[in-house]
């Protein structure tokens, strides 16, 4: 399957067609439309899964994720929730363990902070503590990240609050092909799923995804372009900055491997010792703050494993210690990784 | 890191052009301003050029002993210092100033052997000499690639070749004349027996034996003839030629000694050509008496005569050296008593004649004054073993020390 990375069209509500290889039609997606395409279709195919969350039913979300959703399957499947987090959370887990299969949206993933509680004290122990007697089959969709003039509280990158918690699973996709198979998998996930949306890639990545029925495996990482000559893992909208950054950079000769983790807890390790030994040369990269970032754990697991392959240091490139995504231009620029920064990093690992 | 050019610089007044003499620096090698890196000769001046920049020379351009114009490219050096320059165009400067501030750190000191776990892995598992990897990393830096670039031109032959090239270079710098020293050049023949005395003892695991041989009759039997022979044929009767008579009839009789090692296989000659070894002021020859054992004691005389002339006046040809099977090295004529030869590539053994000396030797239970004389053999230990080295040695013996008219006729 070719994947095409595309740049934003003005038309952006509306699925577009393009020609392939074979003469099929293969429609067009954005990131959030396939988020959408993937709940439709799940709800289509299994009764039990509904969703839940602010502004979800009739607005159909305020970025429009569940647009059509209400018209389609109703106020029993489609429900509007108060301004309460924990409330959302705390519901969801509960009709998970009856049974059902909820997928819970936080409108930002900045509010989620309320139902922090719910989802790691109760959704991520539940099989545990009941020793396998009781599951908690959520979804919990967020949109994060910055970029978007969004300032201090909706622009974060959560991920590390949870990316210690043995029984919770994090996903955060960095293409519309990768979001409609990992969310659909999510939905079908016995376990609980945190399946964070990059809010800038909604409606900026677009590229071919089928309309069939298919997942992506959950704890796998995935490869986005092979190269010899440095290693970048990374994950979610930073996979498409390294992808322009490696094509750039190629024409200078600089050949970059990237492996996008796609599932970031539990982290897939076996592909990422193959990915940091394939080079020798790690550049890491990450949103979220430095410091107690994903990326570190990544670099944990390479010194680990990867000792006498590796011919430089692991490089970490990741957002400044700072509290917040700022709100004036100049300094959310400065905070969010770009193309730019990419380059710089990946020439100085290439001439040490 | 920014590419400079270093041009030949004007070296005087009026100085046009000037030939490189000497390289002091290759590429690789890091060097500081002002450091020397050639040696130049003008018509003027024979001066030393210093590098206008800190940093690694990238490239020879001009060759040794070429001669080039003032202000035409001698090499280019990658410098440390302009990075900053050159990146400041292409990134944002926030990005920048932490980068360069970074890299001039790590430049400041020579990255060439500061090793990467990856490095040192690799070159261990596939035995390289990291101090002859060239690092194509910051300051010089050996990378995995390099040493994966390396492993690969192993594979296909090329990596051997450059090896020995650089290896002889280092003792020749070790030693130094000091004050009052004379400085011989190492040329034509000396340089000739240099590489093949080198190739002799390195290649040819060298054994040896020696035998003393009581040569009495000997030198009764030439005393009483060598007069009359000079007077009649003009050069002299000497003892070498019945030496020479007697190796060949050994010869005959154990021709494994008269044979070459070839790699796969040993090479045993029918023609027995004995090499003799012939000094000449500081010079060695080794020219060539042919079919020796077909010769009587007076034509081998002769032509031990006639190349010892040749050699004297300096016309022997490559045709009088050709063809040796074995050597004879008459160490004697200068006094020596006991030698170990080196054989002369690629025979299988060379015999020392040394000094006859009259000596006390017990016969029949009581003392009698003795002419002696000792052979030595070396041997080359691939080809012969001990026992049939011996069973040689003794016929030579049984030769020499029952020569008489009879035995051993003149003409």
């Amino acid at each position: 399957m070719q994947k095409v990375h595309r740049m934003p069209v003005q038309n952006q509500f509306m699925t577009s067609y393009m020609e392939t290889k074979g003469g099929k039609m293969m429609p067009i997606l954005s990131y959030i439309q396939a988020v959408t395409q993937a709940m439709k279709e799940e709800m289509e195919r299994d009764e039990k899964v509904f969703v839940l969350g602010e502004d979800v039913g009739v607005r159909g979300g305020v970025f429009r994720a569940t647009e059509g959703l209400y018209e389609q399957f109703g106020e029993s499947r489609v429900i509007d929730t108060p301004l309460a987090e924990s409330a959302i959370a705390g519901v969801g887990i509960g009709a998970a363990m009856y049974g059902m299969r909820p997928v819970a949206e936080m409108q930002f993933a900045d509010f989620i902070l309320p139902a922090v509680n719910q989802i790691i004290s109760e959704a991520a122990k539940m099989r545990y503590r009941s020793n396998n007697d009781w599951t908690c089959p959520i979804t919990i969709r967020a949109p994060y990240g910055g970029g978007v003039h969004g300032a201090l509280y909706h622009s974060q990158s959560i991920e590390a609050i949870f990316a210690n918690q043995p029984g919770l699973k994090i996903v955060m996709p960095s293409s519309p092909y990768d979001v409609k198979g990992l969310l659909k998998a999510a939905i079908r996930d016995e376990d609980p799923v945190l399946f964070l949306e990059h809010k800038r890639a909604y409606r900026s990545i677009k590229e071919e995804v089928p309309d069939t029925d298919y997942t992506l495996p959950i704890g796998k990482a995935d490869i986005k372009r092979e190269g010899s000559d440095i290693t970048i893992i990374t994950y979610g909208l930073c996979v498409q900055w390294a992808i322009q950054a490696a094509e750039k950079l190629a024409s200078e000769g600089i050949d970059v491997h990237i492996l996008d983790l796609r599932t970031i807890y539990p982290l897939d390790q076996e592909a990422i010792k193959q990915a940091a030994s394939k080079t020798g040369k790690v550049l890491l990269i990450t949103e979220d703050n430095k410091e107690g970032s994903i990326i570190g754990e990544v670099a944990a697991i390479i010194s680990e494993h990867c000792l006498f392959d590796l011919d430089a240091p692991v490089k970490r490139l990741a957002g400044p210690d700072v509290p917040a995504m700022p709100y004036a231009p100049p300094l959310e620029k400065e905070f969010m990784i770009n193309q730019d920064k990419i380059e710089a990093a990946i020439r100085d690992l290439a001439e040490f | 890191m920014v590419l400079e050019n270093i041009k030949m610089p004007q070296l005087g007044e009026s100085v046009t052009e000037g030939t490189i003499s000497n390289w002091l620096v290759q590429p690789g090698d890091h060097v500081n301003k002002y450091d020397p890196i050639a040696e130049v000769l003008t018509d003027k001046v024979n001066a030393e050029v210093p590098s206008s920049f800190t940093g690694i020379i990238k490239e020879i351009i001009a060759e040794e002993d070429e001669t080039i114009a003032v202000g035409e490219l001698m090499c280019t050096i990658e410098t440390e210092q302009k990075e900053e320059v050159r990146s400041t165009d292409q990134f944002d400067n926030k990005t920048i100033e932490k980068d360069s501030a970074q890299s001039v750190e790590l430049d400041q000191t020579d990255m060439k052997k500061r090793y990467s776990p990856a490095v040192l892995r690799l070159a261990q598992e596939n035995d390289i000499d990291l101090s002859e990897v060239k690092g194509n990393g910051r300051a010089g830096r050996i990378t995995r690639k390099d040493i994966e670039k390396v492993i690969a031109d192993k594979g296909s032959g090329l990596e051997t070749a450059p090896k020995p090239a650089t290896k002889p270079k280092k003792p020749t710098n070790t030693i130094e004349a000091q004050n009052g020293d004379k400085e011989i050049p190492v040329t034509g023949i000396r340089k000739a027996i240099a590489s093949n005395m080198v190739r002799s003892t390195t290649e040819i695991p060298h054994a040896w034996m020696m035998i003393e041989v009581d040569v009495t009759n000997l030198v009764k039997y030439r005393n009483a003839e060598k007069d009359l022979f000079k007077e009649t044929e003009g050069y002299n009767l000497s003892y070498f030629a019945f030496f020479l008579n007697a190796i060949a009839k050994a010869l005959k009789k154990f021709p494994e000694l008269n044979s070459s090692w070839a790699g796969d296989k040993i090479i045993q000659h029918k023609d027995i050509n004995l090499s003799i070894a012939v000094a000449h002021g500081k010079e060695l020859f080794v020219p060539v008496i042919k079919n020796v054992d077909e010769k009587s004691i007076k034509g081998i005389a002769k032509e031990i005569a006639q190349l010892s002339q040749k050699a004297r006046n300096g016309s022997l040809t490559q045709e009088d050296m050709k063809g040796g099977t074995f050597t004879v090295n008459n160490t004697g004529s200068f006094g020596s008593v006991q030698s170990m030869g080196v054989i002369n590539y690629p025979q299988a053994a060379i015999i020392q004649v040394e000094s006859i000396v009259k000596r006390p030797v017990i016969i029949d239970d009581m003392f009698a004054a003795r002419d002696m004389v000792n052979l030595c053999l070396s041997l080359d230990h691939r080809v012969l073993d001990g026992v049939i080295s011996g069973q040689f040695m003794s016929h030579i013996k049984e030769i020499l020390e029952n020569i008489s008219g009879d035995t051993t006729p003149i003409y």
